[in-house]
């Protein structure tokens, strides 16, 4: 046993670890016992994007122990939604993942609609999975742009952002709103693709996928960005499984699960598309995952673009859909049923449901329980990142401390949704 | 969706699984006593036949008014067979403690913390019963449906802004 004095304490190194020169090692090259630290990351940290608390116990570099602290963007989606008729759910949940928010939409309105046994018109199925394409790229471009400028890779992040907004632009012309899009809604989408559109996206589609090859040619054979994320950060297939991992995630520790797959809904069983399926579980994977995805929604948007027809856009069922103005000025009827939609809220019989959708990030659940009135009783939100994040500490645990930034980068944290 | 699984745990533990029926959307769902959840999931998660390895979701809801008044919801994924099931835990209000499945799926681990952090029920042999979302010094349950939807607990005082009204809402919904 060797003590060293440091720091003014007595200092005691681990059985089998003394400080003993082996021979041709130099003295500079040797063991030193050191004192285990405990460092505080964030909750506003320039590396942590998201405000999330992480106390470090470091022994040297090393992260030996790590506990997360995490609400602080806690602002009640639970307890807001349950106080609100099912429509004014719409706009929470643009807020969930604010990156990609028609995915939250659509999740939703999928979840009410199970309980309503309600099936909306193809034109609005096509419209979802367009939209809710679209912003998978987008949200995919914010890791790999993110994951660049962390590691150093500015360039990337811009090309990222631009990309990711000519793609805002496109839903802005749809929406009118490019982050809090509030597009979805139960029984249809709320607005149809203005004139023009499909052209025009198809040409921003372009342009996207020629942002998104040079960020490819930037990263995926950067020696720098393969030796900070290859090997760092991995999860084996079973850990995964275990840790509740899905999407993405999942998919890079080799479990080829996708909902889209699985459990197909809206025209997922109609496009082709395919999975891509990693094998190390490890950061690399897990940012190729992202770029290949980014691909494959490519696919899928253009093949929506080609069978979509035209036709209404939600069900004409005004027990759930607002009618159209010149019925609401015109008929009693009309007027009656914009009154109790508004006033009262879409009457959701009563019972609970589990509806969950391939967000970008994983699986997006709503757990919806209806007491037959117009506001949810209950809307449990299983977030996509809430596993990932939960599992930070078992992926970053005896690895290098600068190997926790790209590690926090591939899961894709989202504040918004997991700390709802 | 088959009916396959909730055979099997009807038949397997007749005295822990009762109500079990199809749900809106062809799920299939069971009430589960609350000291056997342990044991069937256990059970769900390593019989060969079932091969549940992933719990994706679970969460809590509150009854108000009814006896027993929460309900703890498991909702179960099978990624070898591509099944899911809904196991939903009756709890009483003066004993709401559930044993955990923590030691089942690691996973579980957050929405255990979560449910205990809204709703005040408590997870025995759960490593790490905290609050999730919440800071240690706030009082109360915030999802429970008798926590007033004003209800603020600021850690620090509030400065007063003038054209906000804070304090204390109704006890029931607005």
């Amino acid at each position: 046993m060797t003590e060293k004095k440091g720091l003014g304490e007595v200092q005691t190194a681990a059985p089998g670890e003394e400080l003993r020169l082996r021979p041709g090692e130099s003295e500079l090259d040797a063991f030193m016992p050191s004192r285990r630290m405990t460092v505080n990351l964030g909750p506003s940290h320039p590396a942590m994007h998201g405000v999330t608390r992480a106390v470090v116990e470091l022994d040297g570099e090393i992260i030996r122990e790590m506990k997360l602290d995490i609400g602080f963007l806690h602002r009640g989606f639970e307890k807001s939604c349950e106080n609100v008729t099912w429509t004014q759910c719409f706009p929470y949940t643009d807020r969930l993942n604010y990156v990609s928010s028609i995915m939250n939409n659509v999740g939703f309105a999928l979840a009410v609609e199970k309980l309503c046994k309600l099936d909306v018109p193809e034109r609005a199925k096509y419209l979802r999975v367009i939209t809710s394409e679209l912003h998978r790229i987008c949200d995919h471009l914010t890791l790999v742009g993110a994951m660049g400028m962390e590691l150093g890779a500015m360039t990337v992040f811009l090309y990222a952002v631009e990309a990711r907004d000519i793609i805002w632009d496109r839903l802005a012309e749809l929406c009118g709103a490019r982050l809090t899009s509030n597009y979805a809604r139960v029984g249809g989408v709320a607005r149809d693709a203005p004139e023009g559109w499909v052209e025009k996206t198809g040409k921003t589609l372009d342009r996207v996928k020629g942002y998104v090859d040079e960020i490819d040619g930037l990263l995926s054979r950067n020696r720098i960005f393969i030796d900070r994320t290859r090997g760092t950060g991995v999860v084996p297939r079973e850990d995964a499984i275990e840790l509740g991992f899905t999407g993405p995630c999942l998919r890079a520790s080799g479990e080829p699960f996708d909902l889209r797959k699985a459990a197909p809904y809206l025209v997922y069983d109609r496009v082709d598309f395919d999975i891509p399926v990693g094998t190390n579980g490890d950061n690399f994977d897990r940012y190729q995952m992202r770029m290949e995805e980014m691909r494959q929604a490519d696919r899928i948007i253009r093949q929506c673009f080609t069978q979509m027809e035209p036709g209404e856009i939600a069900v004409q069922d005004f027990r759930y859909v607002l009618p159209p103005k010149p019925l609401v000025y015109g008929t009693i009827e009309g007027l009656m049923a914009h009154f109790k939609i508004i006033m009262e809220g879409i009457q959701v019989p009563a019972g609970e449901a589990y509806s969950y959708t391939e967000a970008a990030n994983g699986e997006l659940g709503f757990y919806v329980v209806s007491d037959g009135g117009g506001r949810p009783y209950k809307l449990g939100l299983r977030a996509p990142g809430w596993p990932m994040l939960a599992a930070l500490p078992f992926m970053t645990k005896d690895s290098l401390l600068s190997d926790l930034i790209p590690t926090f980068d591939s899961i894709n944290m989202i504040g918004g949704e997991v700390e709802q | 969706m088959s009916k396959v699984v909730i055979d099997a745990l009807v038949e397997r533990f007749p005295d822990a699984v009762y109500d079990a029926y199809v749900g809106v959307g062809g799920d299939d769902c069971a009430f589960v006593k609350k000291e056997r959840i342990v044991e069937v999931c256990r059970f769900l998660k390593s019989d060969p036949g079932m091969l549940f390895d992933m719990a994706p979701y679970i969460t809590a809801v509150d009854y108000l008014g009814q006896e027993p008044r929460f309900e703890v919801v498991y909702n179960l994924l099978s990624l070898k067979t591509n099944r899911r099931i809904r196991l939903r835990v009756k709890v009483p209000e003066q004993d709401a403690v559930v044993p955990s499945v923590t030691s089942l799926w690691r996973g579980a681990d957050w929405f255990e913390r979560y449910c205990f952090d809204m709703y005040g029920i408590r997870f025995s042999d759960h490593p790490d019963m905290r609050r999730l979302f919440m800071y240690d010094e706030f009082v109360g349950h915030p999802l429970r449906k008798d926590y007033p939807l004003k209800g603020r607990q600021p850690l620090v005082q509030e400065r007063e802004v003038k054209d906000i009204y804070r304090g204390p809402g109704p006890a029931t919904r607005d």
